[in-house]
């Protein structure tokens, strides 16, 4: 049981920062079709920034609040000057524009920080709660609530708000949203904001347990698009399934069946999915209409 | 490069065979390909520091032979296939008469059949025993090697008594050639590995693995690793509440180890070059001065804390110069046989006594057994 737990908690931890980027990718996906790859960035974006505005002096709280901040401006940068101008361009072509993007944030990040590792104080002590013989990092309990909260709350956003309808209008159809008048280039710039700003809290909260440096985003970005086409891509709720499930799949690997193939255990069951499943778990059925 | 000035540049070159004297102005070039950015950046960065800032004290100092010295510096990145193109630049365009470089275990690898084929000595600066074990004729290092390390710490558990060792390694380069060493001289020392757990390079958590060591009745914890894996196995171990005597290896000898690790360092111990502990060395041991030195020198300088992967650098090229003034000339085979006769050369990596069958020259106890207590390294013995 105590084992069970503990490794239950180990594949959530994980999970839950792999969920956040997989939302991330979903928002971008839902408004544009385009899969962002500098997604992982924005997570390295947050843990860095904190780390080093920390370092100077600046209180964790307000620390936390600039990386949001400057992740959020890289992110809008990154629509401004890079999607932008390149509208009209194929799919393929942005995806590739955001690789290119993503290469030149951590070149950027690696000379304006470092390349050393960095860690940041766990937010409410490093002293492990006992539950039931598991041992668990209260700070695994801030990265489960804060992705909770981003889940719910973006949620609710999209449900309850015009600009959240807005969203999802130009999600579902983004001809007709652009002939009822919605703003569409608003709403993208709109998920490139909201996906750094998720994707930077992930790597704030989840720093003090997992370090950061320069170059933990192609490793994060390559797992949160997995987890993505796992839950079905385009469904947030699948996101955050996928991410978890993922998460899962490589902790109980490691413990039970063998720690050197972990990833590979984690991959296979990703593509037993997807050969039952083409659509994901929770992917809607694409229909083409010619 | 037009016309004329090839003909002055032979003419120049017939003169200087000619004359010999004449040579004296011609700077003797020593090449190095290292990996200053990419991941393994925090080996780089120093030794490349190093080589820069010693070859400039030593042609303040009036040079080797009374030549100047001439650096040639390549970015391989840390791939290994940059590093074998830079390899044939360095023999073929750059003319070099010796190598000191290659950050890691793979790029230096991938470049000794250049060298060895130009008859080109090289000393590498990274860790794996296969650089020098089976010997090739023009192939030295100077860090020491992962199955040191292995004999250092069981050694030590021994001490304890202890015998039973749960191993957690990366699959990753390093990692994945200690766990090999590891394995090898465990009987030898009376060691028994119940439990061989791996974890892949950028992994956050280790738990799942440390909770399997846990159950195989583990009396202590050995981590083959070096970077940001072994912070986040201490970080674990304590986390879970292990009581078991946790050792790292020498990849992790750097202050930003004990940074990130955080508390959770407390107690950890592992082998490690004299450097960590310059100002703790009695004063009656052979390396205490050489290491405060470089210390010194290096954090005067470049205004950051000395790392041991710096030392190999600076001593990989004092072991050179000092062979190349032994030669009394910068033929390449002739090095090698003064490379090969080094003898109580006190390097920041321990006494190197070099012979035809040992391209290494360094023995048990270039290693120290150190303990973190106090957020900062104590030496042992």
């Amino acid at each position: 049981m105590a084992e069970f737990l503990q490794l239950l908690f180990a594949g959530l931890t994980v999970g839950a920062v792999y969920a956040l980027v997989a939302l991330g990718f979903t928002l971008i996906f839902q408004a544009s079709e385009v899969v962002n790859f500098a997604q992982g960035e924005f997570v390295m974006l947050g843990g860095m920034v904190t780390v080093f505005a920390f370092k100077a002096g600046v209180p964790l709280p307000l620390a936390a609040l600039l990386a949001v901040l400057v992740a959020v401006a890289v992110g809008l940068s990154l629509h401004r000057f890079a999607i932008e101008p390149a509208k009209g361009a194929t799919v393929v072509t942005l995806i590739i524009v955001t690789i290119g993007a993503s290469i030149f944030i951590r070149g950027i990040a690696q000379i304006v920080f470092d390349k050393q590792f960095h860690a940041l104080p766990a937010f409410s002590g490093d002293e492990p709660l006992r539950l039931l013989g598991a041992a668990i990092l209260p700070q695994s309990l801030w990265v489960l609530g804060g992705a909770a909260l981003v889940v719910v709350g973006l949620r609710l956003f999209m449900e309850r708000t015009l600009f959240g309808a807005a969203v999802r209008a130009t999600a579902a159809n983004r001809l007709a949203a652009e002939l009822v008048g919605i703003d569409t280039r608003r709403v993208l710039a709109f998920a490139f904001g909201v996906s750094a700003a998720i994707g930077a809290l992930g790597g704030i909260l989840v720093t003090p347990v997992t370090l950061t440096s320069y170059a933990v985003g192609t490793l994060l970005a390559l797992k949160g698009f997995a987890a993505a086409m796992l839950g079905g891509i385009g469904n947030p709720v699948g996101a955050v399934l996928g991410g978890v499930l993922l998460g899962l799949l490589e902790s109980f690997a490691a413990g039970w069946i063998s720690s050197t193939y972990k990833d590979a255990v984690a991959f296979v069951v990703i593509l037993l999915v997807l050969f039952a499943l083409p659509q994901g778990l929770l992917g809607r059925r694409a229909i083409e209409r010619v | 490069m037009n016309r004329r000035r090839l003909a002055t540049g032979v003419a120049s070159a017939i003169l200087l065979c000619a004359a010999l004297p004449l040579s004296a102005a011609e700077p003797i070039k020593i090449g190095s390909f290292l990996s200053v950015t990419g991941p393994a950046s925090f080996l780089g960065d120093p030794e490349k520091r190093t080589l820069e800032l010693y070859v400039q004290k030593i042609n303040a100092a009036g040079g080797v032979l009374g030549r100047k010295l001439e650096l040639v510096i390549y970015d391989d990145g840390g791939d290994p296939s940059a590093a074998r193109t830079f390899a044939t630049r360095l023999v073929e365009s750059d003319k070099v008469v010796a190598v000191v470089g290659g950050t890691t275990t793979a790029t230096s690898m991938a470049a000794i059949p250049v060298f060895e084929e130009a008859q080109i000595p090289f000393i590498s600066l990274a860790g794996g025993i296969e650089i020098v074990e089976p010997v090739k004729p023009f192939t030295f290092k100077t860090p020491h090697t992962d199955k040191m390390a292995c004999e250092k710490i069981f050694t030590d558990i021994k001490k304890r008594g202890l015998a039973k060792v749960g191993l957690i390694s990366s699959t990753a380069g390093f990692g994945a050639s200690m766990r090999t060493q590891c394995l090898k001289v465990a009987p030898a020392h009376g060691i028994e590995i119940v439990a061989d757990e791996r974890y892949a390079p950028g992994d956050t958590d280790t738990t799942p693995q440390l909770n399997k060591i846990k159950a195989s009745g583990a009396q202590a914890i050995v981590n083959a690793d070096f970077g940001q894996g072994p912070a986040i196995v201490t970080r674990n171990v304590r986390q879970l509440g292990l009581d078991l005597p946790l050792y790292q290896s020498h990849g992790v000898a750097s202050k930003s180890f004990i940074d990130l690790a955080g508390p959770a360092a407390e107690g950890v111990r592992l082998p490690a070059a004299a450097m960590l502990v310059a100002e703790q060395l009695p004063d009656h041991d052979p390396q205490k001065k050489v290491v405060l030195e470089y210390k010194q020198t290096y954090e005067s300088t470049q205004r950051q804390p000395v790392s041991t992967f710096g030392g190999h650098a600076y001593d990989g090229l004092m072991l050179l110069v000092q062979a190349i003034q032994r030669a009394g000339s910068t033929d390449g085979v002739k090095i090698r046989d003064a490379l090969r006769a080094t003898k109580g050369f006190i390097g920041t990596g321990g006494v190197v006594n070099m012979s035809a069958t040992d391209h290494m020259g360094l023995d048990l106890s270039a290693f120290r057994m150190l303990e973190i207590r106090g957020g900062d390294w104590k030496l042992l013995y």
